[in-house]
């Protein structure tokens, strides 16, 4: 069986995220970047299925610029076998990112494919759906429990009611929660071995994927500011002021 | 065209979040039908016609609609949206596991979490957990968006009377079977919905004395939240993480206690109506966005809030 992972770079969680001065976007020059949180499940999900000797290859492939390919690098580093950029520069919706892993996965030909369940910078939790939708193919979301069945999936997702276990047959789409493992760090080792594996260029216009975005970003904003607040000197005080100032309790 | 609000239920009840996305869709354009895909979902159907900015309700129904499986829903909105200029429904687990299919099969690049309608093609939405809002403007012919419920009222829930129309399912999906859904039976409101929220950070310590915090959301009536540090501390399970990678939560009312304010959990919580935080350490980012802050021990200022609000005897319902 053979595994695709898709892999995004996005602004490192950890970063205060700034809006740019001219409100076209945010601030992403001199910025740490890292794999986003989830596809690190999404990876580490693919490797573990691969050394319990239900997978016999994992792919790591990102959508970006030249510089994604250090996220790939990274999925390398904790266990996928070989990478795959798609480059592509300026803004990517999901569905164009789903338009180009569809053309990857008729090419690969995967099993599975997995992703996260969302990506940290554009919040829009649509690109495994939307891929599932083109291949019309299962789609497993917001998984917290993956058990691997002969052909089949038993998916355990995280609903707002709680959870929800539902069953799919391979070929199928599965996006990982934080919920489902416990991501490993690459070993320096490893890291160094990483290197040494290949990974696969593809320019996004060879694909004959019209990727132009189709939503017009008109302006990014700061939210607003809270007003600034007060500090209490008592508990006696806080209590007072929540129940007859704020009337929330 | 009309705008096609799609449904959430449980085959007897209209989801409460269903009249937030209603009052979304219909500030796209009033005149709004509804699809309600399900099985023997007639009750659910009537209560969705009594709602009065619903002009027209669409029942559709077969066995295999019973537990909302997205490959079943999917083709029929896809089907249905040819009558239509806009598909909408709630950006929770149910419309984002649904609405991406939907465009996707439509061509249509989707608008997630919406806050606000600024005109039928141009809309609010939080980027970076709420670190940015981003004004977009889709220039699809077809829109499919889901709207975040928390920021709109729900609309009204009697009063109309729109005509129910049935209409054909659709091939049944055979690659995906339902299997089981444990719903989480808790006396406690859900951390995405409550109305108070109360949080423990690392300066709790250890999960014993998250029991502090039990003892004030018993109080208060609140859902029960955690930083991550607090999660990757093994103090509670992760399912009670606010945060950037946790929930993110709106309610009238979050008590932060013992936590810092890493710029991961503001983004899961500076939106809450009245912040307070209670920390001992009073350079801690946190009191950046709290309306009350409180410089205490917690272990002290925690059992005296929970005397205090004895004292009022006001357990919120």
């Amino acid at each position: 069986m053979k595994i695709l992972v898709a892999v995004k770079r996005v602004i490192d969680y950890n970063v205060q995220v700034r809006v740019k001065e001219d409100n076209t976007g945010v601030v992403t020059e001199n910025v740490k970047m890292s794999t986003n949180p989830p596809d690190d499940n999404a990876i580490e999900e693919a490797v573990k299925i691969k050394e319990s000797g239900k997978a016999t290859e994992v792919v790591a492939v990102s959508v970006g610029e030249e510089k994604a390919q250090e996220t790939v690098r990274k999925a390398l580093a904790v266990g996928a076998d070989r990478g795959i950029l798609i480059k592509a520069d300026g803004i990517l919706e999901p569905l164009a990112v789903s338009k180009l892993l569809q053309k990857i996965v008729e090419k690969e030909k995967p099993d599975l494919v997995f992703m996260g369940k969302q990506a940290i910078d554009d919040d829009c939790n649509q690109t495994g759906q939307m891929l599932s939708a083109l291949l019309n193919w299962p789609q497993a979301t917001f998984a917290s429990k993956i058990e691997i069945k002969d052909k089949k999936l038993e998916v355990t997702r995280e609903i707002d009611e709680g959870l929800e276990t539902i069953e799919i047959n391979i070929p199928a789409i599965v996006t990982c929660d934080l919920r489902l493992n416990e991501p490993r760090y690459a070993s320096l080792p490893n890291i160094m071995k990483a290197k040494k594996k290949p990974i696969e260029q593809i320019n996004a216009s060879d694909l004959g994927v019209d990727t132009s975005p189709r939503i017009e970003q008109i302006k990014v904003e700061e939210p607003p500011k809270r007003k600034a607040g007060i500090k209490v000197k008592s508990v006696a005080e806080l209590v007072q002021k929540l129940k007859n100032e704020a009337k929330v309790i | 065209m009309s705008v096609l609000l799609v449904a959430e239920h449980n085959n007897k009840e209209l989801k409460p979040f269903t009249l937030n996305a209603v009052t979304a869709a219909s500030q796209m354009n009033t005149d709004l039908h509804a699809v309600i895909i399900g099985n023997n979902c007639g009750d659910a159907a009537k209560k969705l016609s009594e709602l009065p900015l619903v002009k027209k309700v669409i029942q559709v129904e077969a066995a295999y609609y019973e537990n909302f499986v997205a490959e079943n829903f999917a083709p029929v909105i896809v089907k249905l949206a040819e009558n239509y200029s806009h598909v909408v429904c709630s950006a929770n687990t149910f419309g984002k596991n649904l609405m991406p299919r939907i465009a996707a099969s439509l061509d249509t690049s989707q608008v997630s979490d919406i806050i606000k309608v600024i005109s039928a093609d141009t809309f609010l939405r939080p980027i970076y957990a709420g670190n940015a809002f981003a004004t977009v403007k889709s220039k699809d012919p077809k829109k499919c968006i889901t709207i975040r419920p928390t920021s709109f009222d729900p609309c009204e829930s009697s009063g109309g009377s729109a005509p129910i129309e049935k209409a054909e399912p659709s091939e049944e999906f055979n690659n995906t079977k339902f299997v089981k859904r444990e719903e989480i039976k808790s006396d406690r409101p859900e951390l995405g919905t409550a109305r108070v929220v109360v949080s423990g950070g690392r300066g709790m310590q250890s999960g014993d004395n998250f029991k502090l915090i039990t003892s004030v959301a018993d109080k208060l009536n609140a859902a029960i939240g955690a930083s991550r540090a607090a999660v990757d501390a093994g103090y509670i399970s992760n399912d009670h993480q606010v945060g950037q990678t946790g929930k993110v939560v709106v309610p009238d009312l979050y008590i932060a206690i013992g936590i810092s304010g890493a710029i991961q959990h503001l983004a899961g919580m500076k939106e809450s109506k009245v912040i307070v935080a209670i920390n001992k350490d009073g350079e801690a980012p946190i009191f950046s966005v709290a309306d009350y802050g409180l410089e205490a021990d917690l272990f002290e200022a925690v059992p005296q809030f929970i005397e205090e609000l004895n004292k009022l005897n006001t357990i919120q319902k």
